[in-house]
């Protein structure tokens, strides 16, 4: 260091490249071990990047959602025409079917009162968001929608889209956030299948999800085999970070394992993932005792 | 001053279209990598002085709003600006070749980085799938898309480098 600092004295420079990229490495390795250590990210440098990018990528992703869209338009234009007639003919043949469905949810919605079902799976209170931009990277799967902190979003608040699970925010800025979804190759979580309440545990993967659109499930304990292909699955209570009873898909494929107690197989999502415009945030999070 | 200002804003430039425009494009769930254009053409053309300075800029962004663990791209990133500003004395600006291969390289060394400390480490063993089906794509596609920025960037460097020397002449 000391030899340094002389070699560099003697040119007249005071910072020499050699000096520079060390301590930036010192800087990166430090803060990778503090972030590491004490789960931080950002802060307030998140803040002060917030005010630079926020506005740009609210203008350039409508840019960019008009492309996707030209895209898509031009793909499907031929599959339309023949799907009209098709869904003609269903329009007809469903218009029966939804009044007999009508008069069914009737008696199930004076059954679930009598059994006070509704207080099970509480309204949560949510707010909607943009997505604004998505990892600038092809291996994980995050994005940024354009509410923060001033929004009273927080870390950890989960993020739903429709009626199924996203992910979860992770990063928070003061007008964007940063939400991880459940599909991300990092993130594993705590399932629970809707009609026997067995626990599974959900692993995000990056290889089924762009194979097959599904995300594999193990350790599954289903000694009656009462769980079937289209079950579906849902977050369960013992998860501590995703609140109890949302939808993340249904039971694609099912198989038991070699040691013959636990299942494993595979979901798929209930939420598109390639095409998210807008995203509920729940503004509760799971809190324990 | 005024160079580096340019290569701030380049810099955002490039991350913003990244993680805007390009993913509204992406192939077959792959989209290009601008910043590793940006930084290791900076690189090559300005030195390693310059390469160290965008690398962790650009980093930086990446981990701000994606963090994985805050100040690791900031390291990739410079680390890839550093070892393309070896080859300065390799560049000459008429030359394509050179620029494209450093590109090439620069992106599927990333790749292969960010596999080992990301994946494989939590014991993911897939790396043939994820080198046919995620590093090679995105090295194709970003090459492609390296071709229009590169001759952008190579445009932007020389007008600054010909502004600085018009200033040093005039106070020297």
């Amino acid at each position: 260091m000391r030899r340094n600092r002389k070699r560099s004295g003697k040119n007249k420079m005071r910072f020499s490249t050699r000096n520079i990229f060390f301590t930036l490495i010192g800087i990166c390795c430090i803060s990778m071990f503090v972030s590491l250590t004490f789960n931080i990210n950002g802060g307030p440098l998140k803040n002060v990047a917030d005010y630079v990018f926020g506005p740009m990528q609210r203008g350039l992703n409508q840019i960019g959602q008009v492309l996707t869209n030209r895209k898509d338009e031009l793909k499907n234009l031929s599959k339309v025409v023949a799907e009209n007639e098709r869904l003609h003919k269903q329009i007809d043949e469903l218009t029966t079917e939804n009044s007999t469905l009508k008069l069914k949810q009737y008696e199930l919605e004076n059954l679930q009162k009598l059994y006070e079902l509704d207080q099970k799976y509480p309204s949560y209170k949510k707010t909607g968001a943009r997505v604004i931009a998505k990892d600038a990277g092809n291996w994980f799967d995050s994005f940024v929608i354009d509410k923060g902190s001033k929004d009273g979003i927080e870390v950890d608040m989960n993020v739903i889209a429709g009626s199924g699970l996203v992910g979860r925010v992770t990063a928070v800025g003061r007008h964007s956030a940063t939400v991880t979804s459940i599909i991300n190759d990092t993130c594993n979580f705590s399932g629970m299948m809707i009609s026997t309440s067995d626990y599974c545990i959900i692993r995000g993967n990056l290889m089924t999800m762009n194979q097959d659109q599904v995300i594999p499930f193990d350790t599954l304990k289903d000694p009656k085999d009462k769980v079937t292909e289209g079950e579906q699955v849902v977050t369960s209570n013992i998860s501590d970070k995703y609140l109890e009873g949302i939808l993340v898909g249904y039971v694609t494929t099912i198989k038991t394992d070699s040691n013959n107690l636990t299942k494993s197989g595979t979901i798929t999502p209930v939420v598109d993932f390639e095409h998210l415009e807008e995203v509920l945030v729940i503004m509760e999070k799971k809190e324990y005792n | 001053m005024l160079r580096k200002v340019v290569e701030i804003g380049l810099c955002i430039i490039c991350f913003v279209l990244q993680i805007t425009v390009f993913k509204s494009l992406e192939i077959g769930s792959v989209s290009p990598n601008l910043l590793v254009i940006l930084v290791a053409a900076i690189g090559f053309m300005n030195g390693k002085r310059e390469g160290i300075f965008i690398g962790f800029i650009s980093g930086l962004f990446v981990d701000l709003y994606f963090p994985q663990v805050l100040g690791l791209y900031a390291l990739l990133y410079m680390l890839i600006g550093y070892f393309n500003g070896c080859f300065r004395k390799e560049f000459f600006p008429d030359d394509v070749k050179l620029p494209m291969i450093m590109i090439a390289l620069s992106d599927f060394v990333l790749n292969i980085v960010i596999y080992v400390l990301l994946f494989l480490f939590r014991g993911d063993l897939k790396i043939g799938y994820y080198v046919v089906n995620i590093m090679v794509p995105e090295l194709v596609y970003t090459l492609v898309v390296s071709i229009l920025l590169y001759l952008i960037i190579l445009k932007i460097n020389q007008r600054l480098e010909s502004y600085e020397k018009r200033r040093a002449s005039k106070f020297g």
